[in-house]
C-alpha cells in the first residue's frame, strides 16, 4: 500500500482543492497516469499516479480543500484490478499478507486491520447522535482518530473535532452579526493570496520608494513601432516588456535586489526571473518570465503576452508560476499614480508601474515642457538591502527608460 | 457558616423541629437518658423531657407500631432504630401498615412519621451493625427513603422528613457521623425530598452515589482531575422518590456513568439508576453503564481484610472510573 499525498504545486502553496478524481477505487492505474485534478490558487494540475497499482481508496472527496502533504488516496502496488468483486475474494483465500503482496496477488485483509476497523465502526449512541447533529461525513469520520479502547471514537473525540471544525465558522458568524453582511465563500486563490499577503507583511519589513520617470522617449518609440510590431508579431507592443527590460538592466546593476532573505544569509539568484502580475476574474496571478535577462524586448513581449493569455484562460502550468526573483506590477493601466505593492515572498522587491500621464515639467535650460511622466514605486525588503541600493536600482531603471532611443534593439 | 459533623447536624435538626412543633417527639432504644447509642439525641431528654424523648423497650415492632399509632392521631413521631440491621422485626409495621396506610384509607389518613436508622459498614460492626437496607425498602411503594451524605443535607432532609405527610425512612450512614464535616446553613435550611444534588460539576463521566460513597466519589473525582479527567458527582440524597431528571441530565451531559453503592449488587439501587438511564438517555450514552457495589454475600464480614474487600473504596472506585473514562 502506498499513500498518495497532496503535492506542493508551487512555492508558497500550502493547500489544494480536489477538483476531480480521474480514477475510482478498484481502477488500475499506471505509473504517471493522471490520477486526480487539483486546483490551487495558481494552477489547475493533474496529479499523476506515483506508482502502478490499483487505486484502493479515495480519502478526500471532490471539492474538498486539504493542506499539502495530506493523504488523499491509497494505491495498492502492482495488484490486479478488482473493481466490484472485492468482498468474496479474501474469504476463499488463506490469509498470508506479507507473501501475497510480494507475489503480486491480492492480499487478504490483515487481521489486525480488520479488528481495528471494526473497533472504529462500533459507535456509541452518543457518538452516532453527534455525527448526525453535526453532519459529519464518513470521510471526515475516517479522519478522526479514536482515543478510546481499541481506537474507539469517543464522544469527546467527536466534540473536539467539531470544536476544531467550527473555529473559522464561528469567526464568520461573529462578523456577520456585526456587519450584517453575507460572507462570500473563499476561493482557494483568495485564501492563498490572503495568507501570502499576511505572511509577507508580517515577516518582511517593507520599505517604499518612488522615482519619477520621463517616459516621453518610450512613448514616442512605442507609437512609431506599434503597428509594425503588431503586423509582424501578431501581438500588441505594450509598455510591459520595455519596463521589464529596464528592470532587468536595473537588477543587473544592483544584483542585491535580485535576492532572497534567509536566516543563513541573503541568497543571490543567478537567474533573473520576472514575475508579471496579471489580474484575472477572481484575483491575481503572477506568471513568471524565466531568464528575462536573456530575452530581447520582442522576446519579452511574446512571453508576457503568452503568459497573460494563458493566465486568463486558466491554462498556466506549474513551472509558469514558479521561481520569480522579482515582480513587476502594472496598476498604471487603471490610472493609479502611486502604488504601494506588497512583496511576494521570498522575493526582495516588487516594482509598480503607475500611469503614464502628460505633465508640464521643467527641462534643461529652465524651460517648461510637456512630458509623459510615470512613477515607478518600489517596495523592497529592508532586511536584504537599504535605501541607497534601492535608489540606485530605480535610478538605473529611470536612466535606461529616459535614454531610450531607436538604437536600442527590439530584437 | 459553621462546620459541623453529620451527627451534630442531625441532633440540631431534631432539636429545632421539636422546638418548632410540639407534636414532634422521639422514640427509640436508649434515645432518652443515654442520648442514643451514637449520641444523636444527646441532651434532648433533658431539654424536652420523658414525654417527648421516649426510651422504648428493645422491640422495633413496638417502636414503629407506637409511631404509627401516634401519627394517625396527629403526632409527628421520629422513631429511631438503633441500627438499621435491627429493622427486620418492624418490617410488618413498616410495610404492611405505614407504607400502605394512606392508600388503604383512600387518602383519608396520612402517616407523618420518620424512621431514623443508622446504616452501612466500614466501622468494623460486622453482620448486625453494617447492613445496607435501602434497596429492600425502596422497593416498597408508599415509603420514602432518604440517605444524605453531608451534614447540611442530613439536617435539611431530616427537617423535610419531619414535615412530610408520609412515612420517611431516614438512613444515616454511621461512618459519616463523625467522619464527614461540612458547612451547615443557619436557620431552617430545609432540603426537599426527591431532589438529587450535583456535588461536583464535570464533563467526562458521572459518578452517582449516596451516603458514605458520596464522600469516596468526591475524593475519586479529585484524583481523576489530576489525571485530566473531569468527573461529575451526583449525590442522589433521596433514594425514593428518585430524582429521575437529575440522573438523566448527568447521563446526557457526560454519556458515561458509574453508579456506586455499598449495598449488595443484585436488584440494588444501581440497577434502578441504570434502568432509568437506559430508558431515558440511551441516545446520549458513550459507554456501557457501569456499577461498583458490594458483593452478593449475606453480610458484612467482621474480619478486617474481608470487610475491606466487601466495601467499595477510593482505590476501587478510581480504577473503575478510569476504566470508564478510557472506554
Amino acid at each position: 500500500m502506498a499513500s498518495v499525498k497532496m503535492p506542493q504545486l508551487g512555492e508558497s502553496i500550502t493547500e489544494g482543492t480536489i477538483s476531480k478524481w480521474l480514477k475510482q477505487p478498484g481502477d488500475q492505474v499506471k505509473k504517471y497516469e493522471g490520477l486526480v485534478e487539483v486546483i490551487t490558487d495558481k494552477v489547475n494540475a493533474e496529479v499523476p499516479a506515483p506508482l502502478a497499482g490499483v487505486l484502493k481508496e479515495i480519502k478526500v472527496k471532490e471539492g474538498t480543500t486539504v493542506t499539502v502533504g495530506t493523504e488523499i488516496a491509497v494505491i495498492e502496488e502492482s495488484a490486479t484490478a478488482t473493481r466490484a468483486t472485492t468482498p468474496s475474494a479474501p474469504a476463499s483465500q488463506p490469509s498470508k499478507p506479507v507473501v501475497a503482496a510480494k507475489s503480486g496477488e491480492v492480499p487478504a485483509r490483515a487481521p489486525a486491520a480488520a479488528e481495528s476497523a471494526e473497533g472504529r465502526t462500533r459507535l456509541s449512541p452518543a457518538v452516532r447522535a453527534l455525527i448526525e447533529e453535526h453532519r459529519i461525513s464518513d470521510a471526515e469520520l475516517s479522519g478522526i482518530s479514536g482515543s478510546g479502547i481499541g481506537g474507539r471514537i469517543s464522544k469527546k473525540d467527536i466534540e473536539d473535532y467539531v470544536a476544531k471544525r467550527a473555529q473559522p465558522a464561528a469567526a464568520n458568524g461573529e462578523q456577520r452579526q456585526r456587519g450584517a453582511g453575507t460572507p462570500v465563500p473563499l476561493s482557494p486563490m483568495r485564501r492563498a493570496i490572503a495568507s501570502n499577503m499576511v505572511r509577507s507583511k508580517q515577516t518582511i519589513p517593507h520599505a517604499w520608494t518612488v522615482a519619477e520617470v520621463d517616459m516621453s522617449n518610450v512613448v514616442r518609440f512605442r507609437q512609431q513601432a506599434r503597428d509594425g510590431f503588431k503586423q509582424k508579431e501578431g501581438i500588441d507592443l505594450t509598455f510591459v516588456p520595455i519596463i521589464v527590460k529596464a528592470v532587468v538592466e536595473g537588477l543587473k546593476a544592483v544584483p542585491i535586489l535580485n535576492a532572497s532573505w534567509s536566516d543563513d544569509g541573503v541568497v543571490m539568484h543567478k537567474d533573473i526571473n520576472i514575475g508579471v502580475a496579471v489580474s484575472v476574474e477572481d484575483g491575481l496571478i503572477v506568471p513568471v518570465i524565466h531568464q528575462a535577462d536573456r530575452l530581447s524586448i520582442a522576446g519579452l513581449a511574446k512571453v508576457a503576452d503568452d503568459l497573460a493569455k494563458r493566465a486568463r484562460a486558466g491554462a498556466l502550468t506549474i513551472p509558469d508560476v514558479q521561481g520569480a526573483t522579482f515582480t513587476v506590477n502594472n496598476p498604471g493601466t487603471f490610472g493609479t499614480v502611486l502604488s504601494y505593492s506588497i512583496i511576494a515572498p521570498p522575493q526582495a522587491g516588487i516594482l509598480a508601474m503607475d500611469a503614464i500621464v502628460k505633465r508640464p515639467v521643467v527641462v534643461d535650460g529652465d524651460a517648461i515642457a510637456v512630458r509623459s511622466m510615470m512613477n515607478l514605486c518600489l517596495s523592497f525588503d529592508h532586511r536584504v538591502l537599504d535605501g541607497v541600493s534601492a535608489a540606485r536600482f530605480l535610478q538605473g531603471v529611470r536612466r535606461w527608460l529616459e535614454g531610450f532611443s531607436e538604437q536600442i534593439p527590439v530584437y | 457558616m459553621p462546620q459541623k459533623t453529620v451527627i451534630e447536624a442531625i441532633r440540631e435538626g431534631m432539636d429545632e423541629e421539636m422546638a418548632r412543633d410540639p407534636s414532634v417527639f422521639l422514640i427509640g432504644e436508649d434515645v432518652g437518658q443515654r442520648g442514643g447509642v451514637f449520641l444523636a439525641s444527646d441532651g434532648l431528654y433533658k431539654k424536652y423531657g420523658e414525654y417527648r424523648v421516649i426510651d422504648s423497650p428493645l422491640a422495633e415492632s413496638c417502636i414503629v407500631g407506637v409511631a404509627i399509632g401516634a401519627a394517625i392521631n396527629g403526632m409527628r413521631p421520629i422513631a429511631e432504630i438503633q441500627f438499621a440491621d435491627f429493622i427486620a422485626p418492624a418490617m410488618n409495621q413498616i410495610i404492611e401498615e405505614a407504607a400502605r396506610f394512606c392508600y388503604r384509607t383512600a387518602g383519608d389518613f396520612n402517616l407523618p412519621m420518620v424512621i431514623r436508622a443508622p446504616w452501612g459498614g466500614g466501622v468494623h460492626g460486622a453482620l448486625y451493625h453494617s447492613q445496607s437496607i435501602e434497596a429492600t425498602f425502596a422497593h416498597i411503594p408508599g415509603l420514602k427513603v432518604v440517605a444524605p451524605g453531608t451534614p447540611a443535607d442530613a439536617k435539611g432532609l431530616l427537617k423535610a422528613a419531619v414535615r412530610d405527610p408520609d412515612p420517611v425512612l431516614f438512613l444515616e450512614h454511621k461512618r459519616t457521623y463523625r467522619l464527614v464535616k461540612g458547612e451547615v446553613p443557619d436557620g431552617d435550611g430545609v432540603v426537599p425530598i426527591g431532589k438529587a444534588d450535583v456535588k461536583r460539576e464535570g464533563k467526562d463521566l458521572s459518578l452517582i452515589a449516596y451516603g458514605l460513597m458520596l464522600t469516596y466519589c468526591l475524593e475519586v473525582a479529585e484524583k481523576l482531575a489530576a489525571d485530566g479527567i473531569s468527573a461529575e458527582v451526583l449525590d442522589l440524597r433521596t433514594i425514593k422518590p428518585i430524582d429521575q431528571a437529575a440522573i438523566v441530565a448527568t447521563a446526557k451531559k457526560t454519556g458515561k456513568v458509574l453508579v456506586v453503592h455499598e449495598d449488595t449488587r443484585f436488584a440494588g439501587i444501581a440497577a434502578e439508576v441504570m434502568a432509568i438511564i437506559m430508558e431515558h438517555a440511551f441516545d446520549a450514552l458513550d459507554a456501557p453503564l457501569m456499577r461498583l457495589t458490594g458483593p452478593d454475600v449475606p453480610a458484612m464480614p467482621f474480619n478486617h481484610v474481608l470487610e475491606e474487600a466487601f466495601m467499595p473504596n477510593v482505590d476501587r472506585i478510581l480504577a473503575k472510573a478510569k476504566e470508564l473514562a478510557a472506554y
